[in-house]
């Protein structure tokens, strides 16, 4: 990802300024900037909403985007927006990545978080004081989480600039011409009127002196041309050559390797190396201790890694010498028997229902700690020379971890550069740039250029995990067997976001949904769709018991509970169409469902698994369908779903990070497995394009495949899977003479 | 000790320890970046390479067992300027993410059609064991079936 050239920060806030003979304009919504106008929610001043496109005399369109790309194709998307309200030629439009500058930041985060739309991820907490949240504050990052990219830089930042880019030609032309602006046609990138015409390249330098226009009016849903067809990603072609530069890749002149170790114990610190115990290894040129970690500095990678893996080193375990992760399942329980904690949600009045209830239904689930595993091991490579600080590596967070850069060695982050990479995937933990501070403080001791890379070891054993956690329901059926009262008693370990994770979008009359927080010391961090994970897996198991409990079709019972929730109940009903719910499977077969909103869309899943006689789980088929609001570049959207469930169903099969002596247990992909291709079910994907609010696609389709899964489960073996991962269980086929209390979407048997 | 590799129809010799895996010398002697590192311990295939036309994972091959191998990366692939029908078919299904996996991914894939051009998915599944943490596997086997012969 190259950096933007010749744009400086000073010209960058100018906003439609003639740059390199060119124009740039540049969208923001600060009182002395270009305004949005009248549908923009925010007060003046409130918000800068940065967003940048370049046309050059070539006639050249280039977006400037201010994410990483980690292979959602989101960037693709957003020129397309961009693209789509400029009415620019498709084939000449491209994008560069922003450097890491605060105006780049991506507010429409902060914009979100305003409207409701999305809970700033906990991730972002680290850099945003919320005991007096502000939006400026929320102005300072730079964030690709939270699946934001399309919904807020797409719609609020891409389309906008397009759409002034597209005025500003407009008028441009009919000035050249002396037409009235609203004769003249725009169609790739060509203005015309009548049989005179012109580029925007060739417009780009008049079109430069004119002010951009206060409110560009956006095209309707059915204008659009360019959105909602199926187009290459433009990041694909140098990842299938090996041209394409992630962090691991990057080479600088007299560069050297670093390997490192951290305190296994989480807290530990170094207690004493012996640097004798590698005297004389080839390549070796220092040992740093950083306190809780030690690295070596070879002249090779290979070098380091030997050295260090000989290296006699000793840890002080510190305060988390006995944490297992028994020990912090068994703090909350304690804890949720006697705090009843605060609520997230009270409707009607749960408590009372369920007091009066001649019967009430009760089941407790739990999750484990995940790692997020990225394919390319954590890394970083830095350059500390004169004050000045170069970094080269993946962040999810550039802008972060420009500050977390100058942090590890007391700079002004002005003094820092992010070299943004490709990321050899994100997920949430490249958000968290612990490796980057490292890299820093590793190359200012050695004085040289220093590419420290985490063995996958340290990867699995030092990541900010999905947080494990618990929840204890009780449910209250009505005569007619669906719910009226639900209450979900749940621990929250400081990683409650999204904010509406728990929430549930039935309709039932009482509900209590209560969170108690609480304290662990294992470090956690946003995993792919961050709470709903585990509140999927919770909500969706429950009502699923409880459709069982009322001898009901589990499909239809949260068919009927959706009444209220239109969009909803059309992605359920596609979902279970598609799959052929209800039809005969063969035998030993049965389908599970379950359904989750989360960043802005709905998803519903369909799976359809098996049991052998000795156990095996196998998941043959998903019928997946998603309603993003608009799907802008429908393949890539299909791509993410297979991607999410692909990354759930690992989690929900297979995925268990355990801790003994307050360590992780877990190293590689040898104890800490993954889905290979043999186990990937066929995947079929059905977008639902209800036009509504613009959603995210790169976390939404992970939350609902566990419990759809586990729901299936429970039909084939009677058992209902309470924690997951499954592969704890020994699962049988239930005998299938003796019925189940119903079993339905299923087999005919 | 000095070894001597034929890397994508080039001879190059490199001074390292002899246990040194092949990966390394690739990335670092050799300045060839496409062949990656996931795991180290032969459980991923993103260092996947071709060795006299088979697909090896280099992470736990040390140097000295590759002399006398032609060797084939990813860089090495395409030929005469013309991407390899694997790369080619990678584009056109959009196969790729995040794109880290997708160098050891697409040797294997050759490896595999140039020894069985029609695979069956119990075929696919046995060879095709790298793991790609943003399940691209839909389009990889999609893809696969694609350029089968039948
Ligand atoms: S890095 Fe070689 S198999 Fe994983
Ligand atoms: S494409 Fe990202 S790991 Fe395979």
């Amino acid at each position: 990802m190259a950096s933007i050239g010749k744009i400086t920060r000073r010209t960058l806030l100018a906003t439609g300024a003639l740059v390199g003979g060119g124009l740039v304009v540049g969208l923001s919504m600060s009182p002395n900037r270009l305004k949005l106008g009248s549908d923009s929610v925010l007060k003046e001043g409130e918000l800068q909403l940065n967003t940048w496109v370049k046309i050059s005399p070539d006639n050249k369109v280039t977006a400037i985007i201010p994410h990483s790309e980690m292979g959602q194709g989101s960037n693709t998307a957003l020129a397309m927006m961009l693209a789509e309200e400029m009415d620019a030629d498709w084939d000449l439009v491209d994008f560069e990545y922003a450097p890491a500058l605060p105006e780049y930041a991506n507010t429409g985060l902060g914009k979100g978080y305003l409207m409701g739309d999305v809970g700033i991820p906990a991730f972002a907490r680290p850099l945003v004081d919320f005991t007096f949240l502000q939006i400026a504050q929320a102005m300072d990052l730079q964030i690709t989480g939270g699946s934001t990219a399309i919904a807020f830089t797409g719609e609020h930042g891409m389309r906008r600039a397009g759409a002034s880019a597209r005025d500003m030609m407009v008028r441009a032309a009919a000035a050249r011409w002396n037409v009235d602006p609203s004769e003249i046609a725009v169609a790739n990138s060509v203005v015309s009127h009548g049989s005179r015409s012109a580029t925007f390249g060739e417009l780009s330098t008049e079109a430069a002196k004119l002010d951009p226009p206060q409110s560009p009016p956006l095209k309707d849903r059915s204008q659009f041309k360019l959105i909602g067809t199926s187009q290459p990603r433009r990041d694909i072609p140098p990842k299938v050559d090996g041209t394409a530069m992630f962090g691991i890749d990057i080479e600088l002149p007299g560069m050297v390797y670093a390997a490192i170790k951290q305190s296994p114990v989480f807290g530990g610190t170094v207690a004493s190396i012996e640097e004798g115990s590698i005297a004389g290894m080839p390549g070796v040129i220092r040992v740093v201790n950083l306190g809780d970690a030690v690295a070596v500095v070879a002249d090779k990678y290979w070098r380091a890694k030997t050295a260090l893996d000989a290296l006699d080193v000793a840890f002080d375990a510190g305060a988390n010498a006995n944490v297992t992760t028994a020990s912090i399942f068994a703090s909350y329980t304690d804890e949720l028997a006697v705090n009843e904690g605060s609520a997230h949600v009270e409707e009607g009045d749960a408590k009372a229902v369920i007091a009066d209830a001649a019967e009430v239904i009760t089941s407790e689930y739990q999750v484990p700690f995940l790692a997020h595993s990225c394919m390319e091991p954590m890394n970083c490579t830095a350059v500390v020379k004169n004050g000045k600080v170069d970094i080269w590596t993946g962040a999810q967070n550039p802008l972060a971890a420009r500050t977390f850069a100058a942090n590890a060695i007391g700079v002004d982050p002005d003094n820092v550069t992010v070299h943004n990479q490709l990321l050899g995937g994100g997920f949430g933990r490249r958000s968290r740039d612990d490796f980057i501070p490292q890299a820093v403080r590793i190359a200012q001791d050695v004085g040289m250029p220093v590419k420290l890379v985490w063995s996958r070891e340290e990867d699995t054993q030092h990541d900010f995990y999905r947080p494990a956690v618990s929840n204890q329901f009780k449910a209250v059926l009505g005569d007619d067997g669906m719910p009226i009262a639900w209450s979900n008693h749940y621990i929250n370990v400081g990683q409650d976001e999204p904010a509406d994770a728990p929430n549930i979008q039935y309709g039932i009359e009482n509900q209590s949904i209560r969170s108690v927080g609480m304290e662990q010391p294992i470090p956690l961090g946003p995993w792919r769709s961050v709470g709903h994970t585990q509140h999927s897996f919770f909500n969706e198991s429950f009502i699923d018991e409880l459709a069982h409990a009322a001898g009901k079709d589990p499909y239809e019972y949260r068919r009927t509970l959706l009444a209220g929730a239109p969009r909803h109940r059309k992605v359920l009903e596609t979902a279970a169409e598609k799959a052929g719910w209800g039809t005969p499977l063969p035998p030993g077969r049965a389908r599970g469902i379950a359904i989750e909103q989360s960043f802005g869309s709905i998803v519903a899943q369909v799976a359809e698994v098996s049991l052998s006689e000795g156990g095996d789980v196998k998941v043959h088929n998903v019928t997946i369908a998603v309603d993003v609001g608009t799907a802008v570049n429908p393949q890539a959207v299909e791509s993410q779903m297979q991607s999410g469930v692909i990354y759930g169903l690992t989690a929900a099969l297979y995925g268990n990070i355990t801790i003994d002596g307050g360590r992780v247990e877990q190293t590689n992909f040898d104890d800490y497995e993954m889905i290979h291709l043999a186990e990937a079910p066929e995947m079929r994907v059905h977008i639902v394009n209800s036009g509504d609010t613009t959603g995210g696609a790169g976390e939404p389709g992970t939350p609902p495949i566990g419990p759809a899964v586990a729901n299936a489960l429970f039909v084939l073996s009677g058992e209902r899977i309470k924690s997951l991962p499954i592969k704890q269980y020994d699962l049988r086929p239930r005998n299938t003479n003796q019925q189940l209390s119903q079993a339905f979407g299923q087999a005919a048997e | 000790m000095a070894f001597t590799l034929k890397v994508n129809g080039e001879t190059h010799t490199v001074d390292v320890e002899p246990d040194t895996p092949l990966l390394w010398v690739l990335r670092d002697e050799i300045g060839l970046k496409g062949t990656k590192y996931g795991c180290g311990i032969a459980a991923c295939g993103a260092c996947t390479v071709h060795m006299d036309g088979a697909a090896e994972r280099t992470c736990v091959l040390p140097v000295e067992a590759a002399e006398g191998y032609e060797i084939t990366t990813i860089e090495g692939l395409a030929s005469g300027g013309q991407l390899h029908p694997v790369q080619e078919e990678w584009i056109r299904n959009q196969v790729p993410q995040c794109g880290y996996c997708q160098s050891g991914m697409i040797m294997a894939v050759a490896a595999l059609l140039a020894e069985n051009p029609n695979p069956t998915d119990q075929d696919i599944n046995d060879t095709i064991t790298n793991v790609c943490r943003c399940g691209t596997y839909q389009r990889v086997r999609d893809s696969i079936h694609e350029l089968s012969d039948a």
